[in-house]
């Protein structure tokens, strides 16, 4: 009986009687919500093009935000710092991202095409290790601090009296979710408007018709990949800046495959959405539900989470719906 | 001319269904045990022993067991590592309790729990497939993982949070624990991997390992040709968790030693995927030869510097190791994407047709 109600009781309780903690708790949930649906983003976008489930996501994270701390620290050895350094070296970062999405497309999908997804699975999985090896070689594995102050970030918190008590607002958390806000609304004005846009979802819909009507499938892979790499950097940079560019930044990326179930492989909103539901749903798990099982709920939850959503719906929140032929 | 089958006669159905039919696979395989069983132990020095020969066997189990599930069942798995591990620590629960029963008992019983867990986390294969169920199996991952973690009945309590194998004999020589010597664990390793996948080839070859390739080539005409799916695909979770929940135990009791939750954790799911993929989905050679390349490759290249005489830093060398692996594993995916046992079955065609192109 007793756990009957810490169960299904006693955290509504909670909830109510402090809902300046509640709201806390939300906040957090959403901001990591967001980090999460950047990085289901990236997935997605390659996946809708290309069909390659892309494992290296969560690294290329990693890589593009080791990238432009590194850059940034070559150049300050070398006596030229402040913003105009941050900015040279975010543009190489993007530059960097170019090319390696080049160099993906020529050495792992075009000689990959037309093979099984799990293949492609598999050389996403070798692009992992190469990219962990490399990044360290070059860079170093010990984590390094985001240049925040150089990129014009904000620091620091707004206490906010509210609901009866504190509730308070990291600066760049807000800064997060405006960008991240900004670039998904821009990336669906890109996909919408442009010509290269209604390219790329003439490919996500059928490689085949794409080809047929003279769409060049090896640029749209580049661009894809290319604009992956973008989010991965914008996505590196924010998670950078609030705990700091590690590579074990990589595992927190798996929480990006429950997302992923949750909305459907092939639909952005679905990345967006199903990243909030999770991110929200783990923190209120964790602080209310978590200390009754000895905590760290955190680690699982979010599968479990998805996995109740997945056997109601087996193509996600706003998959395409699964059709089989025989 | 190396390897034909003319001339060889079968003039029963038992020889025809036999696992080896051809005169030169036998002959094969009786070198290879032999050499497996007597000359290794004979010739190897304790380092093949202990940090080569073991934990590959090991691997080459814990991928036959994903083999049976990914290769053969189709059901795409990242938990392999979590079933692992309930191997593991229900061999160790159980020969806590019941110190007096042989230890071996007690590491193939784990299997039994592996595949009970194993079960239960397949449910979802009845609804979900693809990719979809890979990232449901990590939910199984994680899960028992974190269960490693925080139930500390199924670690007795150390203070530690790992769990010390027991030393344990098997007619009163020590197989288990400090005492035991390379030659016999990897002696007794060797014995449980060479029946295991002897089992395990009879049964891919039989009834239920050709309803699993149905439902693996497309399981809605494999359900129209009356393969009930849950129990068949059920099935493939727990055989395939039984064979993992064996490697674990095994892994923690003669190689290890003693072993972290960290030791179950979702690289080592990763790592025996690859073993699979590279070695060659849907083979039971190919798993040993996608062991060998992932789990000797590394050691080799790490081995390789000093041969060479070149003095280069320990951590570049680990930095150069993981891009040569990455490298490596786009490679053989690129050149011969169905597996190294693809390759196999390639030189048999040439050694077969030889002199002759074809």
């Amino acid at each position: 009986m007793t756990l009957l109600y810490s169960i299904f009781v006693d955290p509504f309780v909670q909830m109510v009687q402090m809902p300046d903690l509640l709201a806390q708790t939300l906040w957090e949930g959403l901001v990591s919500g967001v980090l999460y649906a950047l990085i289901a983003l990236g997935f997605v976008l390659i996946f809708k093009a290309s069909g390659v489930f892309n494992f290296a996501q969560g690294i290329m994270v990693v890589f593009s935000g080791l990238t432009l701390v590194g850059l940034y620290e070559k150049f300050a050895a070398a006596g030229f710092s402040g913003p105009l350094a941050a900015f040279t070296a975010l543009a190489l970062a993007v530059l960097v991202m170019l090319i390696l999405a080049m160099v993906i497309e020529r050495t792992v999908l075009r000689p990959l095409v037309n093979q099984p997804d799990i293949i492609l699975f598999m050389a996403t999985f070798g692009v992992t290790y190469l990219l962990i090896g490399f990044g360290e070689m070059v860079f170093g594995g010990d984590p390094k601090q985001m240049i925040t102050d150089q990129l014009f970030l904000p620091r620091g918190a707004y206490d906010v009296a509210m609901l009866g008590g504190h509730v308070s607002f990291q600066k760049i958390d807000i800064a997060a979710t405006v960008i991240a806000s900004l670039m998904i609304a821009g990336l669906a004005i890109f996909f919408q408007k442009t010509r290269i846009g209604r390219a790329l979802r003439a490919v996500a819909d059928s490689h085949k018709a794409a080809l047929s009507v003279g769409i060049s499938l090896n640029q749209i892979w580049v661009i894809v990949w290319f604009a992956a790499g973008v989010v991965a950097l914008v996505t590196g940079i924010m998670w950078g800046a609030r705990s700091d560019v590690s590579f074990a930044l990589q595992i927190v990326a798996l929480k990006a495959f429950p997302v992923l179930i949750l909305g459907g492989f092939t639909s952005v909103p679905g990345a967006i959405v199903g990243g909030l539901i999770i991110g929200i749903g783990e923190k209120l798990g964790e602080f209310y539900w978590g200390p009754l099982v000895g905590g760290g709920i955190e680690s699982w939850l979010a599968y479990v989470i998805a996995l109740l959503f997945l056997l109601y719906r087996p193509q996600g929140l706003f998959g395409d719906k699964i059709i089989e032929r025989i | 001319m190396f390897y034909r089958e003319a001339g060889q006669f079968k003039q029963s159905y038992a020889a025809d269904q036999a696992i080896f039919p051809i005169r030169q696979d036998r002959i094969g395989l009786a070198v290879i045990l032999l050499i497996a069983f007597v000359g290794i132990p004979l010739f190897g020095n304790e380092f093949l022993l202990a940090s080569v020969m073991v934990p590959f066997l090991i691997l080459a189990l814990g991928a036959i067991g994903l083999n049976l599930l990914t290769g053969y069942a189709g059901l795409l798995s990242l938990g392999t590592a979590g079933f692992m591990g309930v191997g593991a620590y229900a061999a160790y629960k159980l020969s806590t309790i019941f110190p007096e029963v042989n230890i071996l008992v007690w590491i193939l019983c784990s299997g039994f729990f592996a595949a009970a867990v194993g079960a239960v986390f397949g449910l979802p294969s009845s609804r979900i497939k693809g990719f979809y169920l890979a990232v449901a199996t990590l939910a199984a991952q994680f899960f028992l993982q974190w269960c490693f973690v925080r139930w500390s009945w199924l670690y007795n309590d150390n203070a530690s949070g790992a769990i010390e194998v027991p030393a344990r004999t098997l007619f009163g020589i020590a197989i288990t624990g400090p005492s035991a010597t390379p030659v016999t664990r990897y002696l007794v390793v060797l014995t449980i991997v060479v029946v295991m996948t002897l089992i395990a080839s009879n049964i891919v070859h039989g009834r239920i390992g050709r309803s699993w390739m149905a439902v693996r080539d497309m399981d809605i005409a494999a359900q129209l040709m009356g393969i009930r799916l849950l129990p068949v695909k059920l099935l493939a979770f727990a055989v395939s968790s039984f064979y993992c929940g064996v490697a674990g135990a095994l892994m923690v009791f003669l190689w290890l030693g003693a072993a972290e939750p960290a030791a179950f954790d979702i690289n080592l799911s990763f790592v025996l995927l690859f073993m699979v993929i590279i070695g060659g989905l849907g083979s039971l050679i190919g798993s040993f030869f996608g062991a060998a390349l992932i789990h000797i490759l590394p050691i080799a290249i790490r081995m390789l510097p000093d041969a060479l005489g070149l003095s280069i830093g320990a951590a570049t060398v680990e930095h150069l190791t993981f891009m040569i692996v990455g490298a490596l594993i786009i490679f053989f995916l690129v050149v011969e994407p169905h597996g190294l046992a693809r390759l196999w079955q390639i030189g048999k065609q040439k050694l077969r047709v030889w002199p002759f192109p074809y």
